[in-house]
């Protein structure tokens, strides 16, 4: 029988890992937005790479913003998965506690 | 150059490494199981799991690589930074937790969770030994190009150093000794890229005419009508034939002066000259540098160190300190001196290699698009753009494909600090590498800067500043690459134990015999890496990666990514990924113009495949091939 990773785990694990699964669904959609940023940025480089030397801001240009906002995006998106999955920690580490 | 060693340099470099081995002896006493061999007994503390997570993943290649990159081309090298921080994207909203929960010590556990299959266990352990060994090589590389100015020995004896150094941290103690090794240079490589980039920021830019040894590089001008026999030589020239030259790559027209060489810039009425630097082989054996043998010791004649600002915004001279965004507003108003390099033939009919001046616009620098490998970029041609793509791809992709990263998953306890220590890892790596801009930037601008290497710019940078922090740099990116290197042997040595010996082969083993074989396999691959270390000393380390990157992504990604994605995988399908996707990226890997032109010393034109990085063909290919495959292969 062929089973997907989630009925996989669903079927063969504790009720705690249905809950890891919703995470993981977070985890995904905070990667779509990444990956929409890191596409933007690759694109824009390939076929629009005059864009990319305008200064916008403090005679910084587009380039080096764009780049250190990635970065900082990366950072930012991983706190935030790291605060959603904690309320799932929370609540797992509550029933336990139950 | 001529690289002298420091007293100061070598007793602080020994004393890291000394310190580094100490803590590799005394905790090997504490890893006596396989579990603790290969997993530190998943007990590693999630923060310094993390830290450790920057030691493993910042690797020669990101210190020395990029920062060469930068000092050399500018922007263009901060795009793999940008790559190399956005997979961990993919680590960690896809990969982290599901690596925690069905592996247990090698990322073929994970792949076989579902199936336990020794086929893919085959499959997944070749393809983790191909891209270690295909990562080892840029380590050891970066090894080599660091032991040379800080202790004056060959390229060659820095790798043997490197190679038996790792050999013994992972023979004698495994990954608890290795953690603790990468966590420890992990924190002190961010904590010091930090220091120097305060000090890059303090120092501001100054305008000069040449390097830091004091040599002015000189400009001539001369009125095109007049004849160059007849031009108004300096004294110091006067006398010595003028002959014109065509160079071989960049088709420049050069001017040699008797011993010295100059290239010719072209401005209406005038023939502009500006001092370059010769070094040329000669067929007995011997150097010559400017014309004159090579030297052995400082003062000798040697090539001068190189990178300087020409020209400052307002006509400045100087600016005084400047902050995290004024160092790049000035800059892009700014003029500097880039080397370029080219051949032309001697007189004795021999190649001579030229290194010579282009004095480039700050905003030129900081754009991308300069570097060969990205000049696809600004290329009319759409092939040329596909190169960039792939690379970005395949470094998007990599990271959460890279074995000796995976593994590092096992070492901590359940999927909570899996996630808390990527996110740890993360924040610092991303970190660095917002550092590496103003590092390699401030190398480019520090006229210290080996013409001919540039993995050489970040040590030479420090040293710019002063002895000291060059040590302290050096020892810590010696430590760097043993920190990787110790990660990527024991991702080897969990394939050959785990995945082959113990899971293909059916091998009974106790748990003392695994991590005998496990230590066998480690000094095995370790002399391998050695080997190839040297062989490929010329090329760029952080390019060396990018192609590690594509191999893993290709091979690795698409069925880590399609098992927990589509029910519909089956064994079969995992197995044919895995050795489409590696053979494929491997394969146009040696048959791309990079390889021709850097390794075989071919033309461009003679490769087969139309452009160097395979990623965007081959890890489609990955995941097409699963899909197919598993189709084929379902039961009713």
């Amino acid at each position: 029988m062929r089973l997907s990773y989630w009925s996989y785990i669903t079927r063969n694990f504790s009720p705690e890992v249905k809950m890891q699964t919703h995470n993981s669904r977070i985890g995904i959609v905070l990667f779509a937005v990444y990956l929409l940023l890191y596409g933007g940025f690759v694109f824009l480089n390939a076929f629009a790479a005059d864009v990319m030397e305008t200064t916008p801001i403090a005679g910084v240009n587009l380039a080096i913003l764009y780049g250190f906002g990635l970065i900082i995006a990366a950072l930012v998106l991983a706190l935030i998965y790291g605060f959603f999955c904690k309320l799932t920690d929370d609540e797992i580490a509550a029933r336990g506690d139950k | 150059m001529i690289y002298e060693a420091s007293y100061v340099a070598v007793a602080i470099f020994f004393a890291f490494v000394a310190v580094t081995l100490g803590i590799s002896f005394y905790l090997g006493g504490k890893a006596k199981s396989s579990q603790g061999y290969f997993a530190a007994h998943g007990q590693i503390p999630w923060f310094v799991n993390g830290i450790a997570f920057a030691g493993d993943y910042l690797s020669a290649a990101s210190f020395l690589g990029i920062c060469g990159m930068i000092a050399f081309y500018g922007y263009d090298g901060f795009l793999y930074s940008i790559g190399y921080l956005a997979g961990w994207i993919v680590a960690l909203f896809v990969v982290a937790e599901p690596m925690k929960r069905l592996g247990k010590f090698t990322f073929a556990d994970a792949l076989d969770a579902k199936f336990n299959s020794p086929g893919i266990k085959l499959a997944a352990g070749i393809s983790t030994l191909a891209v270690s060994v295909f990562y080892l090589i840029p380590q050891m590389v970066g090894a080599g190009v660091l032991v040379q100015p800080l202790l004056g020995f060959p390229h060659w004896v820095g790798v043997v150093i490197v190679g038996a150094t790792v050999i013994v941290i992972v023979v004698t103690a495994g990954m608890v000794s290795t953690t603790w090794v990468q966590f420890i240079k992990g924190s002190l490589l961010v904590l010091f890229s930090g220091i120097l980039t305060v000090m890059i920021w303090a120092r501001g830019f100054e305008t000069s005419e040449g390097g830091d040894d004091g040599h002015v590089f000189r400009t001539l001008s001369f009125d095109a009508e007049v004849p160059q026999d007849q031009w108004p030589l300096p004294t110091d020239l006067a006398g010595g034939s003028v002959r014109t030259l065509n160079g071989d790559a960049t088709k420049r027209t050069f001017i040699a002066i008797g011993a010295t060489m100059w290239s010719v810039e072209a401005v209406p009425g005038k023939m502009i000259l500006h001092e370059a630097q010769t070094m040329q082989k000669r067929s007995d054996g011997t150097v010559l540098v400017n014309g004159e043998p090579k030297g052995v010791k400082k003062g000798e004649p040697e090539l001068h160190p190189v990178g300087h600002i020409s020209k400052l915004p307002d006509g400045q001279q100087k600016t005084g300190s400047l902050g995290p965004l004024s160092f790049f507003s000035t800059l892009q108003k700014s003029e500097v001196v880039l080397w370029g390099k080219d051949t032309v033939l001697g007189e004795n009919g021999e190649a001579v290699t030229v290194y010579f001046q282009k004095p480039t616009p700050g905003s030129q620098v900081l754009r991308p698009g300069e570097h060969p490998s990205f000049k696809g970029i600004r290329s009319e041609k759409l092939l040329d753009k596909l190169n960039f793509l792939s690379l970005m791809l395949a470094l998007f992709c990599g990271t959460a494909s890279l074995p000796h990263i995976l593994i590092r998953y096992y070492t901590v306890k359940d999927e909570s600090s899996a996630r808390k220590s990527t996110i740890v890892g993360i924040a610092s790596i991303g970190f660095f590498y917002v550092l590496t801009l103003y590092m390699g930037l401030g190398a480019m601008t520090s006229g210290s800067m080996d013409v001919t290497d540039s993995n050489m710019a970040a040590p030479l940078l420090a040293r710019s500043m002063n002895e000291w922090l060059f040590a302290a740099i050096s020892a810590i990116a010696f430590t760097t690459v043993l920190g990787t290197v110790s990660g990527l042997i024991l991702a080897s040595a969990g394939a050959v134990t785990h995945d082959l010996m113990s899971s293909y082969l059916k091998i009974e083993m106790s748990d003392h015999e695994k991590v005998r074989i496990a230590k066998i396999s480690s000094v095995v691959v370790g002399v391998i890496a050695v080997v190839l270390g040297i062989q490929f000393k010329n090329l760029n380390v952080s390019y060396l990666v990018g192609w590690a990157f594509s191999v893993a992504a290709s091979a690795n990604l698409p069925s880590l990514v399609m098992i927990l994605f589509w029910k519909g995988v089956t064994r079969q399908g995992v197995i044919s990924a895995v050795l489409v996707g590696m053979i494929s990226s491997l394969g146009w890997i040696l048959l791309s113009a990079d390889t021709f032109t850097g390794v075989y010393g071919l033309s461009a034109d003679q490769a087969i495949v139309p452009f160097s990085q395979p990623g965007i063909v081959t890890i489609p290919l990955g995941f097409l091939t699963l899909i197919v495959v598993s189709l084929m292969t379902r039961t009713k």
